[in-house]
């Protein structure tokens, strides 16, 4: 069988262009049934990549039928499309998959979203037996990247390394009280990163209170004035700080009270604003932990320098799993072999039972079933070993070579020819 | 037997002592690696400790080194409760070299022989297994105390590299410390009663007073947090001098003689 991708990703087209062939979920399903009319077919859509995964008996026209539909998605835009497309075949095509599935292949590496939408493709897509192997080997080598390397373990922006450093205090954010202060477009987007990990933002304080309501409702917090932090900061796990104010707006004298309260109880500030919010020296409090910008901004820096390290040993992983993809499907050409070597075997044995037939018949029961099982035996017996060396042969350049020999020498072609 | 038991356990905890320490590059196939060498390890030490009490004529683990042989199996099997989970290998750091270092010890000591025994009546087996399961407890409760320590000084100083490391978090730390320690207080409180029912008059001595003390200090600890919400560092800080504690009160009670 034969295997051919065809795509357009960010590694080549910009977004104008990628936007112009994305499809959303049921597109890809709609598309993959369309095209899996004689063949398997896959449709991988994300905002970074749309990838047409093809698979039939013959790879005759795989790659043109990937390009038509991708072009025809294009539309007018088609002759933009066309010279960006890249099209891979087999290994190259099993090798990518199992790399966009690690995140090797993403903005970030190892980013987090990929796995799952590899898998919504597969689930939503029409694969036979070859992309079915492809898509759960390549699942498998994704879960196997993050799991047996740190690639997607730490954070790659300046909201995710917040919430990364809230999960490191707190363990499980679920239920954690998040308390805003500032109203501004920077404290919603880390609060929104925190909520999706389940905290909860409890107030929005700022120093007008009418501005901090239209925040407060839409994330379903308080709204409340700089003059409440002690008892808010009294009562929170993290804080995220991010006004305009020219100097500090959580002081130490303000928040000593409060903090000593807190009996050693966690306390994370993040401070995204610049001047800073958070008077650093409230880091000397018991469980208190002070991050500014410039802190996160490194964390993510840091982060990135570890990723592409983990990348590395991510790439050995997914080569090793390409390569048991690879062997797989080189098996694949001598199992026709294989399957008529066995059922020429099977008839003869069949045909010389038949002919023993007279003889068989004045045995008792038991014994014609000893001789049935026992020539089975010897069937195989004798085929295992040239099985076994087949698929080795296979997992090499020359199986098909070992496959004439053996359909030569067994007659199989001919067996083959019989109606 | 017992001969062929004691090297694949110091063996196999040695290979997980090692194998942490690649963990310290990076989760990966050191960590598992890691985890098998203890699992494998505790299982022959468990079979090392069945033949022992299956031959020895009497409490087989009345010695130091047999009391300190038990203790390492304690210790690990304690580990071996949360050690498996990814997230926790790290404490392996602290708890696999000095555990095989540990029963090495007793090996060198004849504390993994068998056939040789205490003859002390079910009471004291039972004293001196209870008392040494709860500061086995203690242990890793202190172990995850220092873990916990290390890991809020990294944040405090706000270490860039914050991530490179799979550290548990410092709230599952003091969560499992803290339960730890209250599963090992009353672990030690069946062996206390135990040893003070079989006290002859005027046999109450300063190790006795020592254990008596780390008994009083861990219910004083478990109160606090229960009571007053007493988290964090200063908690933190109690169960590291309770394993502190643990390290002196062992060798004059159990490891003396």
């Amino acid at each position: 069988m034969k295997l051919a991708l065809v795509g357009i990703s960010h590694h080549r087209a910009p977004v104008e262009l990628r936007e112009r062939v994305a499809v959303d979920l049921d597109g890809a399903a709609a598309l993959a049934r369309s095209l899996a009319d004689g063949c398997e077919a896959v449709v991988l859509s994300t905002c970074n990549r749309t990838e047409l995964y093809l698979a039939a008996n013959e790879a005759r026209d795989l790659d043109a039928r990937g390009t038509a539909a991708l072009l025809e998605l294009a539309a007018e835009r088609g002759d933009e499309v066309a010279p960006v497309l890249y099209r891979l075949g087999d290994e190259s095509a099993a090798l990518h998959l199992f790399r966009v599935a690690a995140g090797l292949d993403s903005m970030v590496p190892g980013e987090g979203e990929i796995l799952g939408q590899v898998r919504t493709a597969y689930e939503a897509g029409a694969p036979g037996p070859l992309l079915d192997r492809l898509f759960r080997q390549a699942l498998h080598a994704g879960r196997r990247a993050r799991l047996e390397t740190a690639i997607g373990e730490s954070p790659a922006s300046v909201p995710a390394a917040a919430a990364a450093l809230a999960k490191q205090v707190f363990d499980d954010l679920g239920g954690r009280a998040v308390v805003l202060v500032g109203a501004g477009k920077t404290s919603e987007l880390t609060a929104r990163n925190l909520v999706s990990r389940g905290a909860r933002v409890v107030a929005v304080a700022n120093r007008t209170v009418e501005h901090a309501r239209e925040l407060a409702r839409s994330v379903r917090a308080q709204a409340a004035g700089l003059d409440e932090l002690p008892a808010l900061v009294r009562a929170a796990d993290v804080v995220v700080a991010s006004t305009s104010a020219p100097g500090f707006v959580l002081r130490v004298h303000e928040l000593e009270a409060a903090l000593r309260a807190r009996r050693g109880r966690p306390l994370l500030f993040v401070d995204l604003a610049v001047p800073r919010d958070v008077d650093p020296a409230l880091a000397a409090f018991d469980g208190c932990f002070v991050y500014d910008v410039d802190d996160l901004e490194a964390v993510v820096a840091a982060s990135l320098v570890g990723r592409r390290g983990e990348a590395v040993r991510a790439e050995r992983i997914v080569a090793a799993e390409a390569e048991r993809f690879r062997e797989w499907q080189a098996s694949l050409e001598v199992v026709p072999a294989i399957a008529s070597l066995r059922a020429r075997a099977e008839e003869i044995r069949a045909a010389e039972l038949a002919k023993a037939e007279g003889r068989l018949e004045r045995l008792p029961e038991s014994e014609r079933r000893l001789v049935e099982s026992v020539t089975a035996q010897i069937v195989n017996k004798l085929l295992h070993l040239p099985t076994v060396r087949l698929k080795e042969a296979a997992a090499g350049a020359d199986g098909h070579v070992y496959a004439d020999v053996v359909r030569h020498l067994f007659g199989l072609e001919d067996e083959g020819r019989k109606p | 037997m017992a001969e062929l038991l004691v090297w694949p356990a110091l063996l196999a905890y040695g290979e997980a002592a090692l194998a942490y320490a690649g963990e310290l590059r990076g989760p990966g196939l050191s960590g598992r690696l890691a985890v098998w060498g203890v699992r494998l390890g505790w299982i022959a030490q468990t079979g090392l400790l069945v033949v022992q009490a299956l031959r020895a004529d009497g409490f087989p683990w009345g010695t130091w080194a047999g009391a300190l042989n038990l203790f390492v199996w304690l210790v690990v099997g304690a580990y071996l409760v949360w050690g498996c989970n990814a997230r926790f290998r790290l404490l392996g750091l602290l708890v696999m070299p000095p555990a095989a270092a540990l029963l090495l010890a007793s090996w060198l000591g004849g504390g993994t022989d068998s056939g040789r025994g205490v003859h002390s009546g079910l009471v004291l087996g039972l004293h001196v297994g209870l008392t040494l399961a709860g500061l086995a407890g203690l242990s890793v409760a202190g172990g995850m105390a220092a873990l916990y320590l290390w890991e809020e000084r990294r944040l405090k100083r706000r270490d860039s590299r914050l991530f490179r490391l799979r550290v548990p978090p410092l709230d599952a730390l003091d969560r499992l410390g803290a339960r730890t320690a209250a599963v090992s207080l009353a672990l030690l409180s069946g062996g206390i009663v135990l040893g003070l029912a079989r006290l002859r008059a005027g046999a109450f001595d300063a190790a006795m007073a020592v254990t008596l003390g780390l008994w009083l200090l861990v219910a004083a600890l478990l109160v606090l947090r229960h009571e007053t919400g007493l988290r964090g560092r200063r908690a933190a800080a109690l169960l590291v001098t309770v394993l502190a504690l643990v390290a002196v009160v062992l060798p004059i009670t159990h490891f003396a003689s």
